[in-house]
């Protein structure tokens, strides 16, 4: 099956900056994939190469197979982009925008469509209301609607919660997982990295314009997120054998790194014989967010 | 071409929802032009044998007003839409970029001779007009609002602020445009200026479009549109490049 996107050795300079270094990277049909990064590490610039908004400075972008350059009007037909900024045309109703937006990919009659998205976003009675009146929930609830506008089968939402109250957020994501159970393949970028840890099977990390990560979020979080736990002890004191785990440290405790729960057992062991007492203890799941911090380079 | 016609339309619907500011306001300023100049000017001055100096005046205002409406209806939507981001709702549908050109040069076209109807049926209550050449007249407005909106297009993409744009009007677009014998014959200037003057592809535009009212000119007007003519495909040409290229859109 050919696969949603594909990004082959993509290169992308700004002058001096050199933003994106190499990236390859592809997602296939049907998959709920998170693009990861701190600011800065070229998420968006890669995405606005995949919608045609940037152009590679090197290399090559496939959407649906379809050549985002030479292809152009294959490749967009293909894609949905919600973009991270918050935009509107102050001039029109929503209807209009949705209507335009129908038209500039070639449908002329689309309102059946227009209405079902308007119900599944929650816009059905803002439907004729200018946008420039919408909070800023509703305008980046419209800007997901113009991206669906055209059934893509492959949809980028570039932080499409930021700024959308915990509730809408959840009507949202459930909204978009109904796409994704459809058939459609989502990409999405999100600073809540436990969004995507719920959502995406499959994550890539990216850091200063290369992809530092690539794999399915439950192996990221067994390989690089150990077990953690969190050792107050008397006195404070870690006896050599357990240097090798330790992960982190402050001025009254220890965070040690575990492979497994079973690993907690030869820690107190090694205490006891020590005799050191253990006078909190305190044990952390792994998450996306730990995986995230230790890839960029940060210690928790 | 569902595409264009909806940027075209979209283009139309713009300026009519404001159109108290786009159509409206232009045509009253329009009017006091030929208000004051013809009580001020009219017992003074003739220009062309048998035709008085309001009815002279009245194509010279249509044509300024239409070339002014097409240069500001392309120019200001393409500048809100960059500084406002919501250009990205362009570039994100496989609209080919000479759909994006002809949609935009449609529209002003379409702003520029609404308007210019406009001022042209209200100086009937002025002074008596009346057609000699029409189809001399319909080659210079749409050759002329054409090249305007395309100007406009250009100075937009150009443009990286509205103070920029705003320079481009006033210190490009409306001397052009006052400088071009709205007001006057270039018969009437010292040669220097008489001789600028024929740089100023304005200056054929109005020219031309007085010939297709009163039969008379100060260039003939073959000659006036082999120049306008050219000009709009040397432009058409580099407005079509830069939109080709994504200049200053997709970068």
């Amino acid at each position: 099956m050919i696969p949603a996107i594909e990004i082959h050795e993509v290169h992308k300079r700004f002058g001096r900056l050199h933003a994106l270094r190499g990236v390859n990277l592809a997602v296939e049909q049907g998959e709920f994939f998170a693009l990861l990064g701190p600011n800065g590490a070229g998420k968006t610039t890669l995405i606005n190469i995949l919608a045609g908004l940037s152009r590679a400075t090197q290399g090559r972008c496939r959407i649906m197979g379809h050549d985002v350059v030479d292809d152009y009007r294959d490749a967009r037909r293909s894609l949905g982009v919600v973009p991270q900024e918050l935009v509107y045309d102050a001039f029109f109703t929503v209807r209009e925008m949705l209507r335009f937006q129908s038209g500039y990919f070639g449908l002329s009659r689309n309102d059946a469509w227009i209405d079902e998205l308007l119900h599944n976003l929650a816009l059905t009675d803002k439907a004729d209301a200018p946008t420039r009146t919408l909070s800023g929930g509703m305008k980046r609830r419209v800007l997901v609607a113009q991206a669906l506008v055209h059934k893509p089968p492959v949809i980028v939402l570039d932080e499409p919660t930021a700024g959308v109250d915990v509730e809408l957020r959840q009507n949202l994501w459930e909204f978009i997982r109904r796409l994704n159970r459809d058939g459609h393949t989502i990409v999405l970028t999100t600073h809540y990295l436990d969004e995507a840890e719920t959502l995406c099977r499959r994550v890539a990390m990216l850091k200063q314009g290369q992809v530092v990560a690539l794999d399915t979020t439950q192996n990221l979080l067994s390989a690089h997120a150990a077990t953690q736990v969190r050792l107050k002890l008397e006195p404070h004191r870690l006896p050599d054998a357990l240097r090798p785990l330790l992960a982190g440290e402050g001025a009254d405790f220890f965070n040690l790194a575990l492979d497994d729960y079973a690993g907690l057992e030869r820690v107190l062991a090694t205490l006891r014989e020590a005799n050191i007492a253990v006078t909190e203890l305190e044990v952390a799941k792994p998450d996306l967010e730990t995986v995230f911090l230790q890839l960029m380079g940060k210690t928790t | 071409m569902t595409g264009l016609w909806t940027l075209f339309y979209k283009e139309l619907l713009r300026f009519w929802k404001v159109s108290l500011q786009t159509v409206l306001s232009p045509l009253v300023t329009t009017l006091l032009y030929l208000l004051i100049f013809s009580h001020v000017l009219a017992a003074h001055v003739q220009v062309y044998p048998g035709v008085g100096y309001t009815s002279f005046l009245i194509p010279g205002l249509v044509m300024m007003a239409m070339l002014q409406n097409a240069y500001a209806n392309s120019s200001s939507s393409l500048i809100q839409s960059k500084m406002a981001g919501n250009i990205v709702f362009l570039l994100l549908p496989p609209l080919a970029y000479w759909e994006f050109f002809a949609a935009y040069v449609a529209a002003a076209v379409v702003r520029g001779l609404v308007v210019g109807i406009g001022v042209g049926l209200a100086g009937l209550w002025f002074a008596p007009i009346a057609v000699s050449h029409p189809l001399w007249l319909v080659s210079f407005a749409l050759a002329g609002c054409a090249m305007l909106g395309m100007l406009g297009i250009i100075t937009a993409l150009w443009a990286a602020s509205y103070d920029q744009m705003a320079a481009v009007q006033n210190f490009l677009i409306m001397p052009l445009t006052f400088l071009s014998g709205v007001f006057y014959s270039i018969h009437s200037l010292p040669p220097f200026w008489q001789a600028l003057s024929r740089y100023n592809p304005f200056f054929y535009m109005i020219d031309g479009f007085r010939y297709g009212f009163f039969g008379m000119s100060d260039v003939s007007p073959a000659l006036g549109l082999s120049i306008v003519g050219g000009c709009c495909l040397a432009l058409s040409l580099t407005t079509l490049a830069l939109l080709k290229s994504g200049y200053k859109l997709r970068n």
